[in-house]
Parts: structure tokens; sequence; C-alpha cells
């Protein structure tokens, strides 16, 4: 079982994203402010999927603590990936928050009512898009309890 | 700004039977943000009464965000938060556990019924003042919520 710095258990978090500079400004922010996080990336809903049940190119992929998920995505979208992951017994109970550009409140109910855990709009100031991501790690990976993994990660 | 605080009011309903820990959310809840109008109920017979809109509740305002505390009287949280989730209109309201249980047992039953997110109580009090800040932050600026559908 890996051990993260300073001795702490990882925080295997899954982000899906398609854009490189969203991606970046994530890693950055989360290297920034907790250096429990092993953020993956994957840039489509397929590849999310793959990684989520240790699919061709996953298979020693680590269960998250934690998704986020951006709705707008090539091959398969995110309202897609959330349908099948609250559909699936196990990986429902996995915390999977929607980080996207639309503020459409169709996409917002639609969202909540497939059982998104929280949903959030990016914004489009740089400095408010790492508050937001800082605010995201202390809300969540910080206070609130997560579901353990179930095997070791 | 005050008129618009009034006009535009966040609704929350907190389901918790401690009377010291619910000053201490209406207290923190009072100086995190003015507009939060915090409703109570004590138990979860009167948390599906309020949801429901049965007497004495007929006039209650639909929740933009439900504080669920898992050990209650006459109905558990449990009970409580199945029950939201498996019904079509409410499913969409967040609904966040706020308890003193850190069993693991608890925490992956209440994300296994799809609660949004769990919390546990600190029992200190600037840490709770501060968690209820966080809650605030989180959910009641920055998140979006499901509008109400029958505001």
């Amino acid at each position: 079982m890996k051990v993260a710095p300073e001795g702490r258990m990882p925080l295997h978090v899954l982000l899906v994203e398609d854009s490189p500079g969203d991606v970046l400004l994530m890693q950055e922010t989360f290297r920034d402010v907790n250096s429990s996080v092993r953020l993956h990336v994957v840039n489509d809903g397929t590849q999310a999927m793959s990684f989520l049940r240790r699919g061709p190119g996953y298979a020693d992929a680590p269960r998250p603590d934690f998704i986020l998920l951006d709705l707008n995505l090539p091959k398969m979208d995110g309202r897609q990936v959330l349908v099948e992951i609250k559909n699936d017994e196990d990986l429902k109970t996995i915390p999977t928050v929607i980080l996207t550009t639309s503020e459409a409140e169709a996409d917002v109910v639609k969202a909540y009512q497939l059982q998104t855990n929280c949903y959030l709009c990016k914004p489009m100031q740089l400095h408010e898009f790492e508050s937001l991501v800082r605010s995201i790690n202390d809300f969540w990976l910080v206070r609130a309890r997560l579901p353990q993994a179930r095997e070791p990660s | 700004m005050q008129d618009m605080e009034k006009a535009n009011p966040i609704q929350v309903l907190l389901v918790e039977d401690s009377p010291g820990d619910v000053r201490l959310t209406q207290e923190a809840f009072r100086e995190a943000n003015p507009s939060v109008h915090l409703h109570l109920a004590s138990d979860g017979v009167e948390a599906l009464a309020f949801l429901r809109h049965e007497a004495p509740y007929r006039d209650a305002p639909r929740p933009d965000l439900t504080l669920l505390d898992l050990n209650l009287p006459r109905m558990d949280g449990r009970e409580v938060l199945a029950y939201i989730k498996a019904d079509e209109s409410l499913k969409t309201m967040p609904t966040v556990i706020l308890t003193t249980s850190e069993a693991e047992v608890d925490i992956a039953r209440s994300y296994q019924l799809q609660a949004n997110c769990y919390l546990c109580k600190p029992v200190q009090l600037q840490e709770f003042e501060a968690l209820v800040k966080s809650i605030n932050d989180f959910w009641l600026t920055r998140a979006q919520l499901p509008q109400r559908q029958d505001s």
C-alpha cells in the first residue's frame, strides 16, 4: 500500500476533463494545497469508464476517492458518465461532483436528478478558478468524510 | 442589501434533535449568512411532514439544502434519507448528513443511499462554527443548487 509524503494515505482524485488549461490549473492548485492528492486525469468519458472499470490501459488504476467530472466531453459526455457511475452499485458511492462551464438551469437540474453529489460552474477568472479548487479541497478532501476504498489503493 | 436578503432567503432544513446543536447551528448561520432561513425538525417524522407539506407544515417552503442528523428519535436519519432519495421530486434536493457518528458503516451506508455528502460534527465550538461557515461557503455560495420547482 503506497504511502503519500508525510506518511498519510493518498487521496485518489479522478479528473475527467478535456481542456488542457483547466487540467494544468487543477494540477498546480492541488499540488499547492494538498500533498496527499493523487490527481488522475482522463480526457473523455470513455477513458473515464475504462479507468473506473480497470479496462484496457487501466488495469492498475486505483479506485478514486473522489471524482470531478466535466459535462461536455468528447466520445462520451459527462452526463452519460454520471448515469453509468450512479447505476453501478459499486461505483455509485464515490462522491462525484460536476465541474463544468454550463450554468444552464436544465443542466443543473438534470445532473441532480441523475444524483450528482454537487454541481459547480467553472469561473472565467483564473484566480477565482483557483479559489474554487481550494474550496473543493477544503470541503470535500479535508472536511467531508468520504467512503473508504474497499481495496488497498 | 437588506431587502434583497429578505426577498431571497435561502431555505435550509435542519433535522436535529439536540437543542444545543440546534442553537449552535442557528448562531453560526446567522453569523455566516443572514440570508439563510433555517427551519427546524427535531426528528424524522417531523422532517418528512415538513418535506411533504403536511400539517403543521402546509406552507413550508421546499428547502434548498437539508442538513440531516442520523441518530434521531421516532424515525432516524437513514430512513429519512432513503425516503428523500426515493422520491422523484425530493431527490434533487441536496441532503448533507451532519452527525456525530464517525463509523465507517454509517459513512458507507449514507453514500450508498446517495447522501450528497457526509460531515461529522466537531466537538469544539470554534470548529463547529468553522464547519457551518464552510457548509455555507461551499453549498450556499459556490455550488449551483437546483431551483425550487414549487416557488
